[in-house]
């Protein structure tokens, strides 16, 4: 099998924006391996003739009536911000810096 | 050297319901921040999401309004990427079974009538606001989050790269603008972004089947910054081609202080989005006779309207364009157009004096009282009124209201004409002012013009000038 695990977990980590120590790089890469080992022995099945499904089951959706109904009070909604400034959520700034601003 | 411009765009509208997409919390534009959030759309854990039944069919009548195949079997998926904007750090979009196929927009260009085909159109949710503290994006050192906008639905339209230049964009992003409202899907707003576009541009030898390395191009907050954001880029990858370099596959934003284009990220792959289906929605399957009513109930769109506005009323085709291009003064004009007769004449009056009195006192058409304008284009038409009386009318009416006829009787604004009344003002003029009529005599003829403000002042501004003039030009002949 030609998957690299341990760059697969770097690139999974870093679009989660997760930092792991080695150990945990590790046993990520383990748990990964045997994830899509299951995965590719499932796909051993014969499923020709088998129309694909993204669902186990196969209810019609569920639909509401486009009706507004109560919220959260406030003091809900920012109960678990690690930061806030008055009425809004605080973060840190996500967009990194222009690159390459001046060199166009 | 010359390029050929290969430009895409990727258009977001935001849909005109009053709930959001998957929970019952408003849409409503001006709240309190954080106020319109409840756990579906905040994404805490334990939390299902239930389609809202008219979000679904605003989006197919909008596939509908742009000729897209809207599919009988759909698909949602998750979008997975962090971004504080996101509270669930996945958004609910559709990836590979999109609601509606294929479609194009036609419409009006300068060189006659223009189609640019569609990829896709589909429904996914809106994200919250962040607000960057600092002057701008890239100063910013730490950003608010308002998430009153998280879910709310959100409609992507995806053009073929069919357009050629940032006029043209322009022209096509202002059309479909149009559609939309005339469909009722959106209103369609920039300015508060509820329409938003991102365009995908290119450049390439003409001729070549190849395309060149792309740019995205991000927060253009106008149809104008929409032109010049994508003639700058046109600008700046020539240049970059022209000096034998490349052009790096990239996200700009348009900085509209500046005019220019300034990198932000490079451009993430699609597959580092992670889609995979949403497991709490089941597929959307929609029958035939689902669309088919929505179908039904169509709304007039803007070709059509046109169409008719051309062959019902007679009017030029600028006139009709014009009123197109305004669905509010169209529909004034057809309510008139149902209780007075010459099309023409209305369709002058509305988009020249009444456009600019709407304008200048910040009104909408739908104010504006169809038999009112009526009636005093009849007063007009009648010659109880002169037009510098009308435009006065005209103005009080739509400042407040008030119906010409009454106004006319309460201030006794009817027109002063004949030979009866006018001969004995313009005899009293000439009595009076002896030094102009003896230079008028002598072949200073201009001199006439200022008889005839005499005697239009002695009226009252109430009647008309051309026949004072007759009358006035008949007594110094004596
Ligand atoms: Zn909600």
């Amino acid at each position: 099998m030609g998957i690299d695990f341990n760059r697969e977990v770097d690139r999974v980590a870093r679009l989660a924006r997760l930092s792991l120590d080695p150990d945990e790089k590790k046993h990520m890469a383990d748990q990964l391996s045997d994830i899509l080992e299951t995965a590719r022995r499932i796909q051993e099945l014969d499923t020709s003739g088998i129309e694909p499904t993204s669902h186990v089951i196969n209810i019609p959706v569920a639909m509401r009536e486009d009706e507004v109904k109560p919220s959260l009070p406030l003091s809900k909604v920012l109960q678990n911000a690690p930061r806030r400034e008055n009425d809004y959520v605080k973060v840190p700034r996500v967009t990194p810096p222009a690159s390459n601003e001046e060199g166009k | 050297m010359n390029y050929e411009v290969v430009i895409g765009l990727e258009i977001h509208l935001e849909l005109q319901t009053i709930s959001k997409l998957f929970c019952g919390c408003s849409t409503a534009f001006d709240r309190e921040p954080n106020t319109n959030c409840c756990p579906v759309c905040l994404g805490l854990p334990g939390s299902l999401p239930v389609f809202n039944k008219r979000a679904i069919e605003l989006a197919v009548i909008a596939a509908l309004a742009l000729n897209s195949e809207v599919q009988r079997g759909s698909r949602f998926d998750r979008k997975n990427y962090f971004y504080p904007d996101l509270p669930k750090a996945y958004q609910v979009s559709q990836y590979d079974r999109p609601l509606a196929r294929g479609g194009y927009l036609e419409f009006e260009a300068d060189s006659g009538v223009r189609r640019v085909g569609l990829e896709r159109v589909h429904l996914e949710e809106e994200a919250g606001k962040l607000q960057h503290a600092g002057n701008s994006i890239y100063q910013a050192e730490y950003s608010l989050v308002d998430y009153n906008r998280a879910g709310i639905p959100l409609l992507e339209i995806v053009t073929a790269p069919q357009i050629h230049s940032g006029r043209e964009a322009r022209a096509f992003l202002e059309n479909l603008r149009l559609t939309m409202l005339y469909a009722g899907v959106s209103d369609c707003k920039m300015e508060e972004g509820s329409l938003r576009c991102d365009a995908n541009i290119s450049l390439r030898p003409p001729g070549s089947d190849r395309f060149g390395t792309k740019a995205e191009v991000k927060n253009m907050n106008s149809f104008r910054s929409v032109e010049m954001a994508l003639d700058y880029e046109v600008g700046r990858q020539a240049k970059l081609l022209d000096a034998g370099s490349i052009v790096v596959q990239e996200t700009c934003h348009w900085d509209e202080v500046n005019k220019r284009t300034i990198s932000l990220r490079d451009k993430e792959e699609s597959s580092d989005y992670r889609y995979f289906p949403e497991p709490d929605l089941m597929p959307l399957q929609l029958n035939n006779s689902f669309i088919e009513k929505l179908a039904e109930k169509m709304p007039e769109l803007p070709r059509q309207r046109l169409q008719r506005l051309l062959e019902q009323y007679g009017l030029d085709k600028e006139a009709a364009v014009l009123l197109t291009a305004n669905p509010g003064l169209s529909n004034l004009f057809e309510e008139t157009a149902g209780i007075y007769g010459r099309y023409k004449d209305l369709a002058n009056w509305i988009q020249g004096d009444l456009l600019y009195q709407l304008r200048e006192q910040g009104k909408e058409p739908v104010e504006i009282n169809p038999n009112q304008l009526a009636e005093l284009l009849k007063l007009l038409d009648e010659g109880v009124i002169n037009r510098p009386v009308a435009k006065e009318l005209l103005s009080e009416m739509v400042q407040r209201g008030l119906s010409p006829k009454k106004l006319v009787e309460d201030r006794g604004l009817t027109m002063i004409s004949g030979p009866q009344k006018l001969v004995p003002l313009v005899e009293q003029v000439i009595a009076d002012n002896p030094e102009a009529v003896e230079s008028y005599q002598k072949g200073k003829k201009k001199v006439i013009g200022f008889l005839l403000g005499k005697v239009m002042d002695l009226t009252g501004g109430r009647a008309d000038p051309g026949e004072i003039n007759r009358i006035l030009k008949d007594k110094l002949k004596d």
